[in-house]
């Protein structure tokens, strides 16, 4: 088990290497300049190229990159164009609330979706199965703005509830951290509710038809122990994996609702430094992603061992 | 029935989520009473006002610090951290007082030395700054709290440089931070001004706060534009960072904010309409066409001309701000109403005239080369404008190719002077500010000092030996002749094609929120929350 984790996490070099390169080079051979928006509208282009020589964008690609590798390597992921921060900072500032709203979005969505994919699985054809598989294309369906907004609408203007936008900090109360986050996270967790769901509903399904389950049934189990002993842990193997997928995609995937909720956020963060072009930031959000990417996939991968014990590493 | 009892379950969880985060929602409503929560009209990145031309940095600017001389909501140019100034006969000499009481915010008191590095360093960097410098024989202090500008030749526009309203403003620092070299960004945020900058409570992209200069000496006359008593009646001001315009709307209809800086056009309607909000138009501007006079076709002035009778602002200005109250057409190179508006434009007006742009094609021998025309789709402020330029140019006799991408893109391909199909442009549309547009030393789109100018890089000896005259000029009948006389030039060698007037609406909180000053400068002293 230890030599495949270090296996792993040695495998993620390459592959961080492959991130830093590309998403270099992407930035730097894209159009726009992060000098001729600092400048402003005014600006003219002396003031870019002086910019342009104060953010060191003059020299050589190899030169500069050789430049931001070393500094990397030293745990530096390099300052902000326009904030004068250092990147790690601003993403020390940004982690909580998008690891908040990831959390809760991920813990709603299982708390709902695991126990609407075993009815699904045990009403198998009835009405239920179907009104749930309806939600569950609903949840498919509908850009998370419209329902973003609409449960504003209801929430917090009509019924004045819930406040409309904002993230409060952990260290100002779990009240209002969870005021803040309950609209946002449930707007998220309909797509991640309906996929889950889906998943458990087909996974246990097919559990159910097994001979172990037709043995237990036998034996005269009651049913909710069929399901939750026999069925569902026979089922977790791709229920995690899906669970696991959600949580890699929420990492990087919330960007519309943070900026529906104006949750100050990593996927804020991105959006923003990629059209103010804070190359920085942008190369140091990107790596972080692929950091988180390739632990979870670990994280699922060694699950694995705990769910089906004829998994070995 | 065990599923039905966990489907139940799960209902319960949901609702009860909802119902216990609700007291809660009610303890994170903004802090009543001294606490003004606004929205800016975009996200603070850059904390030094010299070192950007961004609006939101400028306003950043004065909030913190003061300024020798402001600019009133009529245009005009008044003294604030300055008590008295007199001029030499000759108009060379300018001696200046500053008033008693000014400190900055770590208790130092205000002297002519840290005005003179101040300005110094406002002078590497704007245009009006460098001209006046280029004219300046000696500056020096005087005493602790005067200072004199000695000019090699009369120089008419010192009090305009000093008051300008707008990027960049010279704004007065501690001598140690303005001798920070121009092309560094300073790191301290000190100023003398009426608010306290809380740079522990700056979040990037979330908010900046700032705090009441308890110390803050304020003029007696009535606030006016960015001059007169900088009076600060709340405690504390937040700057709210939401960048969506529902989100921005629903926050201030919640209480969850007071105030927004801009209204987004399409929301306007609808919180006109609310009871609870009070809108009401507040700083303006002016879209304009620019070209690249660089390269073909529009190095030919007859074919900027033909560009210029094609538009048709009324069309434009419908489509892109679509409501008429917030609009009008404007043929001024400056702003109408403003002190130097004039309507002499070669009688050419706010209406097409595309059989005229049609015969000056002809006579130029255009010969359907494509116009380049970039289009910022992600810059909600001018995205509208240049599909439908695109059109009316089409009916001119242009031959259009509309390259859109994000706004960023287009600021890096505007500096390109390359040819057009290598890499570079023949157009692009943008906004400037009434306040940038007062005058025409400061006004970039009136420079012809070909390419160390500003994009499109005009280039008129006639046009640039004016704006000299204007500079220099001290008489206010000679000065409106020269500004007149610079508008009819820029029509003639088309520098830029105007496209109407808009007005940004401001919204607050009707009853929260008293005391908004408007005018072209978004300012926030004198408001109070009772």
């Amino acid at each position: 088990m230890a030599a495949f984790i270090l296996r792993r996490l040695l495998s993620t070099l390459p592959v961080l290497l492959f991130v830093a390169v590309f998403v270099f080079l992407i930035l730097r051979l894209a159009p726009g300049d992060p000098a001729a928006l600092i400048v402003g509208d005014m600006g003219t282009e002396a003031d870019i190229a002086r910019v342009r020589q104060s953010l060191g964008l003059e020299g050589p690609l190899p030169a500069q990159f050789l430049h931001w590798v070393g500094e990397l390597l030293r745990g530096n992921l390099g300052e902000s164009y326009y904030f004068k921060t250092g990147v790690t900072e601003l993403i020390a500032q940004r982690l909580e609330p998008t690891l908040s709203l990831a959390a809760f979005t991920i813990v709603l969505a299982v708390l709902i979706a695991v126990p609407l994919g075993v009815i699904a699985a045990a009403r198998h054809g009835g009405w239920l199965d179907r009104a749930l598989m309806g939600f569950s294309v609903l949840g498919f369906s509908v850009p998370v703005f419209v329902i973003g907004y609409a449960l504003i609408w209801v929430f917090s203007l009509h019924l004045g509830w819930l406040p409309v936008q904002g993230y409060s900090r952990l260290s100002n109360g779990v009240g209002p951290w969870l005021s803040q986050l309950v609209l946002p996270a449930l707007t998220l967790s309909l797509v991640y509710t309906a996929l889950i769901a889906r998943v458990t509903r087909a996974a246990v399904s097919e559990a159910l038809t097994e001979d172990h389950v037709r043995t237990a049934r036998a034996k005269g189990l009651a049913e909710r122990a069929v399901l939750m002993r026999h069925a569902l842990a026979n089922a977790a193997v791709p229920i995690v994996t899906v669970i696991g997928i959600g949580i890699a995609l929420l990492i990087g995937g919330v960007v519309v609702t943070e900026t529906v909720f104006a949750i100050p956020g990593l996927g804020q963060l991105t959006v923003d430094a990629v059209l103010s072009r804070d190359f920085p930031v942008i190369q140091g959000v990107i790596l972080l992603f692929s950091v988180v990417y390739v632990l979870i996939n670990l994280l699922i991968d060694l699950s694995y061992v705990l769910l089906d014990p004829r998994i070995r590493y | 029935m065990p599923t039905t009892r966990r489907f139940t379950l799960a209902c319960a969880l949901g609702a009860a989520l909802v119902l216990a985060t609700a007291p809660a929602a009610a303890q994170s409503a903004p802090a009543a009473g001294s606490t003004l929560r606004l929205v800016p009209s975009s996200d603070l990145k850059v904390l030094d006002p010299t070192w950007t031309t961004a609006v939101v940095t400028r306003n950043h600017g004065y909030m913190i610090y003061d300024t020798l001389f402001g600019t009133d909501a009529q245009g005009r140019i008044q003294p604030q951290m300055v008590e008295s100034h007199t001029v030499s006969a000759d108009g060379k000499t300018w001696t200046f007082k500053l008033r008693p009481g000014l400190a900055f915010h770590d208790g130092q008191a205000v002297t002519a030395e840290d005005v003179l590095a101040s300005l110094a360093r406002w002078a590497k960097r704007d245009p009006m700054g460098q001209r006046m410098y280029g004219a300046l024989a000696k500056a020096e202090a005087v005493s602790a709290n005067s200072f004199r500008l000695n000019f090699n030749e009369p120089y008419g526009a010192v009090l305009e440089s000093l008051g300008k309203p707008s990027s960049l403003v010279p704004f007065i620092l501690p001598r140690r931070l303005a001798e920070t070299p121009a092309d560094q960004q300073i790191a301290e945020h000190i100023g003398s001004g009426p608010y306290v900058f809380k740079a522990d409570e700056f979040r990037p992209g979330e908010r900046a706060v700032y705090l009441k200069n308890e110390k803050y000496v304020p003029r007696k006359e009535a606030p006016s534009g960015t001059t007169g008593a900088k009076l600060v009646k709340v405690d504390r001001v937040e700057w709210v960072v939401l960048k969506d315009a529902q989100t921005q709307v629903n926050a201030l209809v919640n209480g969850e904010v007071d105030m927004l800086e801009s209204v987004p056009f399409e929301h306007y309607k609808a919180l006109k309409a609310n009871p609870k909000i009070t809108v009401t138009a507040a700083a303006g501007g002016q879209y304009l066409l620019r070209f690249n006079h660089l390269v073909p076709p529009f190095n030919d002035a007859r074919v900027r001309q033909a560009a210029m009778l094609s538009m048709n602002q009324d069309a434009l200005l419908r489509t892109q701000v679509g409501i008429p109250e917030l609009y009008k057409t404007c043929m001024s190179v400056y702003p109408c109403g403003s002190p130097l508006a004039s309507n002499k434009s070669l009688g050419m007006t706010a209406k097409p005239d595309f059989a005229k742009a049609r015969e000056l094609l002809k006579q130029a021998g255009y010969k359907g080369q494509p116009v380049v025309l970039l289009h910022a789709t992600d810059n909600s402020s001018l995205a509208k404008l240049p599909p439908v330029v695109a059109q009316l140019l089409r009916q001119g006799g242009f031959t259009v190719d509309m390259k859109s991408m994000d706004w960023g893109s287009v600021v890096a391909r505007r500096a390109k002077k390359e040819p057009a199909d290598q890499g570079g442009w023949n157009a692009f549309v943008t906004y400037w500010g009434s306040e940038d547009a007062l005058n025409p030393i400061n006004y970039a789109p009136l420079s012809a000092n070909g390419e160390s100018g500003w994009f499109g890089w005009a280039s008129d000896q006639r046009l640039e030996d004016l704006r000299a005259a204007f500079a220099r000029a001290g008489d206010e009948a000679h000065r409106k002749q020269l500004a007149e006389d610079i508008q009819v030039r820029a029509y003639e060698i088309g520098a830029f094609a105007p496209m109407g007037e808009l007005l940004r609406p401001v919204a607050f909180r009707q009853g929260a929120v008293q005391g908004v000053l408007v005018g072209s400068t978004n300012v926030y002293w004198n408001i109070s929350k009772p």
